[in-house]
């Protein structure tokens, strides 16, 4: 058996704050690491993190979409926008693996070359590893890793069909990339059967006509359509190939940033964002059989956001956990 | 009796240069003088992606795989007394072909030599780099439009030059059956005929002059009975597709004409003298029919597989094309398959398989868009893994490599040299210092008036071809034409590919013991385990790392793929990114011993010392050794075909690392 070496949370803590790069490497593969013990000194990690930097920071982007819509090279567009304007970038792009071998091809890096060997821009690809949701549990607790150390991180996922979305209760801002004349995806937009991100991007304007007709539709059907923030909706074409656009789309995920703190939003939107995903887990440990226990969602929800103040995610996690179990043994 | 008329030969090449201009020169006059008929120059990688020798993506590779042309002074010195006027001359150059193009037609001007009198082939199938081989630059749609410059350019300006030679060639060496060859090459060619009619830079009468001036360039595999008729159907598709969707009147205008260098997937490093009568063999596929015999032939040399061949090497591949030629009578009779029906049932399942796979390119919108979509790239893919497969499993027999292995030793590769041409090591440091110097004595006024002009032509949509020749006289270099153009047009990354569906193969009790121990390892280091595969340098042939990386997902590691072209720095930064538990290097080009050396250097820099690397390619044996002592954890070549092996090797070196007793599997 091999021996864990396990780092020294306090000071990796330090380290990422510190915007180390190898330090927040061994971070992420700390989180990817399911040992009881290493999970342990996880969770330690995680809420020293907290202490050395209470305050919710940085800007956390979901953009999502069906495959082949251009998200990676939206995503090289967006970083070359961004490191123009000054901000260091971390990138968390996930792949679904397969569900045989539970091996996985992840390819996205490749077509964010430009940003290579800058030091200021940091990519990690992960696999969703067959989770329900194109998520994989890995993403939250890493996105708030990265926000440690860059100014905006972006997370990347491939979503098909109603599920295209999920990403949102992830993330502050959603971005939802569609391709000009693509049928499904925005049918669902339209009939309000998909969550709606923040702000939809049609792609590959430099395809021609189709681009500016399907953006007006979209602006046509989403005139007055808002979250359940109230935020409304915006839409916007782009060519993320000749880096069209790319200006006006960073500006408006900003503004939504800028919109959830002008309202005293943001805060509690990711604090919603850690709710979502412990039930999420939960839900998949125990089934709703667990959630029911502990008085079901909202209940689970109202009692988290009422607790201050704010843990890091597996500590949380790991405390309501041991309140299912020990509602699971009075049960029995 | 008369004798019969004999046909008359084919043009005979040798695919050569390297180090530089003089010694390549040299070269050229040797083979000349041995009754070689035609040049085909080989470029080095920086020339073929546009850096000058002394950029970082150029260290390890300037000379290696070609001769390296940085600017006028250099083409000069290639054709140091050779004639143009009298020479036809074939240049495989893709990405920057208008470039060499314009220097060797600068050249032919300072030698008193007009266009006009000018004869040879720039290959400048941009399509294909992007499916396979990898040297392209610029995006499809800027890059085919440089395609279209050439063409029309020469067609008015060159009239016996060969604009572009559509290469099927590099699309076997990916993987192809010869079903896909045949589709895919003259889908590109439909391709390539649309963007000249739309530049509307040619008339409809010069249509049919272009039409008449394609070639192509074709491989020739060891099934040489399914080739001579994958040969002929290529003539049948190509004469239907000309008369009927471009109404080429002139049967002569629609005769497929075409060049030949034949396999080399198929060539093993294992007892590599057997290559000598593959070669011969795939020789006969493109020659034994005459209706559909080719223009032009190049040899491999039977060493290919081990590294660069010797000037005796080289010769050896010629005298195998002259002893055909001179000694047998292939060329007194007229078509010895016409009136069979076993050719002619064969040709017509290739027709028919190829025109429907044309088909369903065009529904994809053509070729251009289903390179695009990764279409194409994916169904060469399925192929090629389909292929490994059975050379792993035994159904496919190679002799020497899956079967027959035991030989004696060889006396063609235990000299000194072990059977291969080395580069001269100082040829980099030399050729930077020549570059350094013509750079110094330019006139750097001329220079950027050229170049501004070569900008403007870019964005407005001229032909590229007079401000290139312009360049070519004001003295710029290779690296600033390409820059110029890049500044203009973007760089472009191809589709991989390697997205296709899993194998499951669930008979294989060995796979499903390997993914077992696989996902063990990763539990007994708390996550899944990672690769990084990639390949550094600029060297474009993919395929390997592809293969490894497809059959690495299979077993269930995680692969992160990094694609061509890198540099260290960026493998290192990946590496640590990534959290990646070893690094799996491809290089096929011979830069792999500065490459390597750099990795680790960038590695220990960023803290990532110990990290395993592994290398495939083709790599000598000496220089494995040299490899492995300074710090490469294993090295694979391509007589290494036990892809599960290497699959098992790279999962103990990861424990190892790790402090975890290896497995048996």
């Amino acid at each position: 058996m091999s021996r864990i070496i396990l780092p020294e949370p306090e000071l990796l803590a330090i380290a990422v704050s510190g915007q180390d790069r190898l330090a927040l490497a061994n971070a992420l593969n700390l989180l990817d690491d399911r040992r009881p013990d290493v999970r342990k000194c996880a969770a330690t990690f995680l809420d020293a993190l907290l202490v050395h930097q209470p305050e919710s920071i940085g800007h956390l982007i979901g953009i999502t979409g069906p495959p082949g819509v251009g998200k990676s090279s939206l995503t090289s567009a967006l970083i070359k926008v961004w490191r123009k304007r000054g901000f260091r970038v971390a990138v968390l792009a996930v792949d679904p693996s397969s569900q045989i071998s539970s091996g996985a091809l992840l390819g996205d890096r490749l077509r964010m070359h430009d940003s290579g060997t800058d030091t200021d821009v940091f990519i990690r690809s992960l696999a969703c590893r067959g989770e329900s949701g194109g998520l994989s549990a890995e993403v939250w607790p890493m996105s708030m890793v990265m926000l440690a150390a860059f100014d905006i991180v972006l997370v990347e996922t491939v979503g098909i069909g109603q599920k295209e979305i999920d990403v949102s209760k992830m993330t502050d801002t959603t971005c939802f990339v569609v391709q000009p004349a693509s049928g499904d995806s925005i049918q669902f937009l339209k009939a309000g059967i998909m969550e709606v991100p923040h702000v939809i991007v049609v792609n590959k304007e430099d395809i021609g006509v189709s681009a500016l007709k399907t953006l007006s539709e979209l602006q046509n059907s989403l005139r007055r359509q808002t979250d359940k923030e109230g935020w409304q909706v915006q839409a916007l074409s782009v060519s993320a190939v000749l880096c069209n656009g790319i200006e006006s789309l960073a500006d408006l995920l900003d503004s939504h940033r800028l919109w959830l703190l002008e309202n005293g939003k943001f805060a509690a939107h990711r604090q919603r964002c850690q709710s979502e995903w412990l039930v999420k887990h939960l839900r998949e440990e125990f089934g709703n059989y667990g959630i029911g226990l502990l008085g079901g969602e909202d209940a689970i929800s109202q009692c988290l956001a009422a607790s201050a103040p704010r843990r890091s995610p597996i500590s949380e996690y790991e405390s309501i956990r041991d309140l299912t179990i020990h509602a699971m043994k009075i049960k029995n | 009796m008369s004798t019969p008329e004999r046909d008359k030969p084919w043009l005979m090449r040798t695919y050569s240069g390297h180090s530089s201009a003089k010694v390549s020169n040299e070269l050229y006059r040797t083979n000349l003088s041995k009754g070689q008929t035609g040049l085909s120059v080989a470029f080095d990688l920086p020339t073929q992606t546009g850096y000058d020798a002394d950029h970082p993506l150029a260290r390890g590779e300037v000379g290696k795989v070609g001769v390296p042309i940085c600017n006028i002074s250099d083409m000069e010195m290639l054709f140091d007394q050779i004639p143009l006027s009298k020479m036809n001359t074939s240049m495989t150059i893709n990405a920057t072909a208008a470039w060499l193009l314009a220097l060797y037609v600068a050249t032919a001007e300072r030698q008193g030599v007009a266009p006009v009198q000018l004869q040879g082939t720039t290959q400048n199938d941009i399509l294909k780099e992007y499916l396979s081989r990898g040297t392209y630059i610029f995006p499809p749609v800027p890059s085919v439009r440089l395609t279209t410059d050439i063409i029309a350019y020469t067609v008015k300006n060159i009239p016996r030059w060969n604009p572009t030679n559509i290469c099927s060639y590099h699309l076997q060496e990916a993987g192809a059956t010869p079903m896909q060859e045949l589709a895919y090459a003259i889908s590109t060619a439909i391709a390539i005929l649309d963007a000249v009619r739309e530049s509307g830079q040619t008339s409809v009468e010069g249509l049919e002059q272009v039409v008449g001036r394609i070639s192509f360039f074709v491989n020739s595999g060891i099934r040489f009975i399914e080739e001579a008729c994958k040969m002929r159907a290529f003539s049948e598709l190509w004469d239907r597709l000309t008369h009927e969707r471009y109404s080429v009147q002139s049967e002569e205008m629609r005769r497929f004409r075409y060049g030949v260098q034949v396999n080399s997937l198929g060539l093993t490093e294992a007892q590599p003298e057997n290559n000598v009568q593959r070669i011969v063999l795939e020789m006969l596929g493109v020659s034994l029919s005459k209706k559909a015999r080719a223009r032009a032939i190049q040899l491999p040399a039977w060493n290919e597989a081990l590294g660069l061949p010797r000037p005796w090497d080289q010769q050896w591949a010629l005298r195998m094309q002259q002893v055909l030629v001179f000694e047998t009578d292939l060329l007194e009779y007229s078509d010895i398959f016409d009136g069979s029906p076993v050719i002619s049932d064969k040709v017509k399942l290739l027709v028919d398989g190829a025109t429907q796979e044309i088909a369903r390119v065009q529904e994809h919108g053509g070729m251009i868009q289903a390179i695009e979509s990764g279409y194409v790239k994916r169904q060469l893919v399925n192929s090629h893994t389909e292929r490994m497969r059975s050379i792993e499993s035994g159904s496919l027999k190679i002799v020497g490599l899956n079967c027959y292995q035991e030989t004696e030793e060889s006396p063609l590769t235990c000299g000194k040299d072990s059977g291969i041409m080395r580069v001269d090591p100082h040829a980099e440091h030399e050729q930077i210092e020549r570059l350094n110097a013509f750079r110094a004595k330019r006139n750097i006024n001329d220079v950027n008036i050229a170049l501004a002009s070569l900008s403007e032509t870019a964005r407005n949509g001229s032909n590229i071809m007079l401000p290139s020749i312009l360049c070519a006289h004001a003295g710029v270099t290779t690296g600033e034409w390409a820059q110029a153009l890049r500044d203009i047009f973007g760089e472009y990354r191809a589709h991989t590919g390697i997205d296709i569906p899993l194998n499951d193969d669930t008979r294989s009790a060995r796979v499903a013991e390997i993914r077992m121990q696989v996902s063990k390892t990763g539990e007994e280091l708390g996550r899944p385990l990672r690769l990084l595969i990639g390949k550094p340098g600029l060297d474009g042939h993919s395929n390997g790392a592809e293969q490894i990386a497809v059959k690495g997902r299979d077993v269930g590691f995680e692969i992160v793929y990094e694609g061509i072209r890198l540099t260290p720095e960026q493998i290192a930064k990946a590496a640590l990114e990534e959290g990646v538990h070893l690094i799996g290097l491809s290089v096929l080009s011979g830069s792999h011993i500065e490459m390597i050396e750099d990795v680790f250097s960038q590695l220990n820099k960023i803290g990532l010392k110990g990290l395993p690397i592994v290398i495939g390619g083709i790599i000598p044996e000496s220089d494995a050794r040299l490899l492995r002592e300074n710090g490469v954890a294993a090295v694979y070549t391509p007589k290494d075909i036990d892809m599960n092996r290497i699959m098992v090797d790279i999962l103990n070196l990861i424990r190892r690392t790790n402090n975890l007793e290896p497995v048996l599997i």
